[in-house]
């Protein structure tokens, strides 16, 4: 490395990250793209109509919900644009849109700005915003009636798994393997194309975006108690994970920097957590599907996932910390 | 009784200032369980406020007989009382309502509320003072449930005790369940705190007219001031 020619004198920090908050979203908004593309490829054009709005709505409440509180404006950092992006994907095609405008409205100003804006929500706005939905309007949001040119669905995979792995009577046939890998089959449409998805983790991680910490401790953790569950079947395996909304909450949810835990070893816990929550609701819930419900629970316990992480400062003896504990106590005492 | 207060001040210090759901945050249980209905809070609302007036009357009445270390047991035996002669009434006018509130009518003899109004209140003060903070209280704990109830009733179901407001389809199911419930609690807190903030404010700063800037060029001075603030302010 060549020395600076000039000699700088500058306060610190000297060593700066290239990333910067709208840096980091336009790469989320660019690996978002693909699994958009495949969406308006499956389900036909209402999924841009359903995306606009969303976003739209997402960055006007942005706008506003500052300007309202008087608080210094923060739509430049594309952060509205990726809740507003991650809300449509966990909607279905057929949701009316004042819905899907609610619903941005919802993430950004209840869930994201009364909090204090970026950076300061306790949950993920687009997942939390997505479950006030399904309680709020249960029968618009799990509408996966859809007949376009390619699919033709009233329920999603992830239904007909579950009422078979509870010895139902099943009315539809599971799609194949590489309908569910493409995404030919029924659901919100940004989780149906698998492939999609999987290339803009990728990017993200190359881009270093993202650590692979926690989407692959979540997807193995469901992928291991699923093996269990379906007796060593890995084609139940695979359903599991291509189906339902699990990468797209693994890769894009979870990863959430607000949300998740600083450490590698708080990630590994939290990636874990999700993926039990998952598996246990998916199995034993009355919902067919638990990746929000997971990633919600566990980001509620982020905080006390870091308590137990924190690293300890470098160059700390071990016994000295130990004798010193003995000391206090016994001072105390 | 050190400081006299005016009965007007008891009575209206329940509505905003120290509304006991909304300021004092007791009773709580109650008002999220029955504010899903309008109907319901205001049955809820009106056996709680009875029974609060009976009780304060009768322990306040009885101050100087109950014995200080038994006074808990005492004041649960008054209420007791109450609420079963209230849970009687009930039944026997007014059985639905009775239906919808279920467990949570016997279980105003165990309301934060009118435990906390005899223990701080009605334990100390003259029966007349006791029994006008029991209406005040009583208000203002109907007023929060009546409020959280239109609130939670119109938005989740698209009407209000019953009458169809906007189509069902556009209610927000989440609002009648306890998300919604503690979302509209949240909500009317902060606005009970910002409305006591601001009737607080200027009682805060002002302090008469030294501090008024217009002070010197003021024609209102001789008559006291330009508002009921300074009155309140030398009073209060």
């Amino acid at each position: 490395m060549s020395v600076n020619k000039k000699l700088t004198v500058s306060a610190s920090p000297h060593v700066r990250s290239p990333h910067t908050v709208t840096g980091i979203m336009l790469d989320v908004i660019i690996a978002l793209i693909p699994s958009l593309i495949a969406a308006v490829v499956i389900f036909g054009y209402r999924v841009l109509m359903v995306t606009l709005v969303c976003v739209g709505s997402a960055v006007l409440s942005e706008y506003l919900s500052r300007k309202v509180m008087k608080r210094h404006q923060t739509i430049s950092d594309l952060s509205a644009v990726v809740t507003g992006l991650l809300l449509a994907f966990n909607l279905p095609v057929s949701v009316p849109l004042w819905i899907a405008a609610l619903g941005s409205i919802i993430a950004i100003v209840v869930v994201k700005q009364m909090f204090g804006g970026i950076g300061q929500n306790f949950v993920n706005p687009a997942l939390a915003s997505r479950i006030i939905l399904l309680m709020s309007f249960p029968s618009a949001m799990a509408n996966w009636a859809v007949q376009s040119r390619f699919v033709t669905t009233t329920a999603t995979p992830l239904a007909t798994l579950t009422t078979m792995f509870n010895g139902g009577e099943v009315t539809e046939e599971l799609p194949s393997l590489l309908d569910m890998f493409l995404g030919f089959h029924g659901g919100s449409f940004g989780e149906v194309c698998s492939l999609a998805l999987i290339i803009g983790g990728i990017y993200l991680v190359v881009r270093k975006v993202i650590s692979p910490a926690i989407p692959l401790s979540y997807i193995g953790t469901v992928a291991v108690f699923m093996l269990i569950a379906g007796k060593g079947d890995f084609e139940f395996v695979a359903y599991q994970i291509l189906g339902g909304g699990l990468l797209l909450g693994a890769i894009f949810m979870a990863t959430d920097y607000t949300t998740c835990p600083v450490s590698f070893k708080g990630k590994i816990i939290f990636g874990i957590g999700c993926g039990i929550v998952t598996t246990v609701i998916r199995l034993f819930g009355s919902l067919p599907e638990g990746v929000s419900f997971s990633i919600i629970l566990m980001n509620l316990l982020v905080p006390h996932i870091e308590k137990l992480t924190t690293a300890k400062p470098f160059g700390t003896p071990k016994k000295e910390k130990a004798a010193k504990k003995a000391e206090k106590e016994a001072a105390k005492a | 009784m050190a400081e006299k207060k005016s009965l007007g001040k008891e009575f209206t210090k329940g509505l905003i200032a120290e509304n006991p759901v909304l300021r004092l945050v007791l009773g709580t249980c109650p008002t999220l369980a029955v504010s899903t209905s309008v109907t319901g809070a205001l049955g809820m609302g009106l056996a709680a406020s009875i029974v609060l007036i009976c009780s304060n009357i009768v322990i306040s009445a009885l101050r100087k007989i109950i014995p200080g270390k038994v006074r808990i047991p005492a004041y649960i035996v008054i209420i007791a009382s109450f609420v079963t002669i209230v849970q009687m009434i009930v039944k026997a006018y007014a059985p639905a309502i009775d239906e919808s509130l279920g467990v949570y009518l016997p279980l105003i003899v165990v309301n934060c509320i009118i435990l906390g109004r005899a223990e701080a209140f009605a334990g100390k003060n003259g029966v007349l003072a006791s029994a006008v903070d029991g209406m005040g209280m009583g208000v203002g704990f109907t007023g929060a449930l009546l409020a959280m109830a239109i609130v939670r009733e119109l938005i989740g179901t698209g009407a209000i005790s019953g009458l169809q407001i906007f189509p069902a389809e556009f209610a927000m199911i989440i609002f009648i369940l306890p998300p919604g419930g503690f979302f509209v609690f949240g909500m009317l807190m902060a606005l009970a705190n910002k409305i006591a903030e601001s009737k607080g404010k200027p009682k805060a700063e002002l302090h008469g007219c030294e501090s008024c800037p217009m002070a010197a060029n003021c024609s209102l001075i001789s008559k006291g001031g330009c508002d009921d603030n300074v009155k309140e302010a030398t009073v209060g």
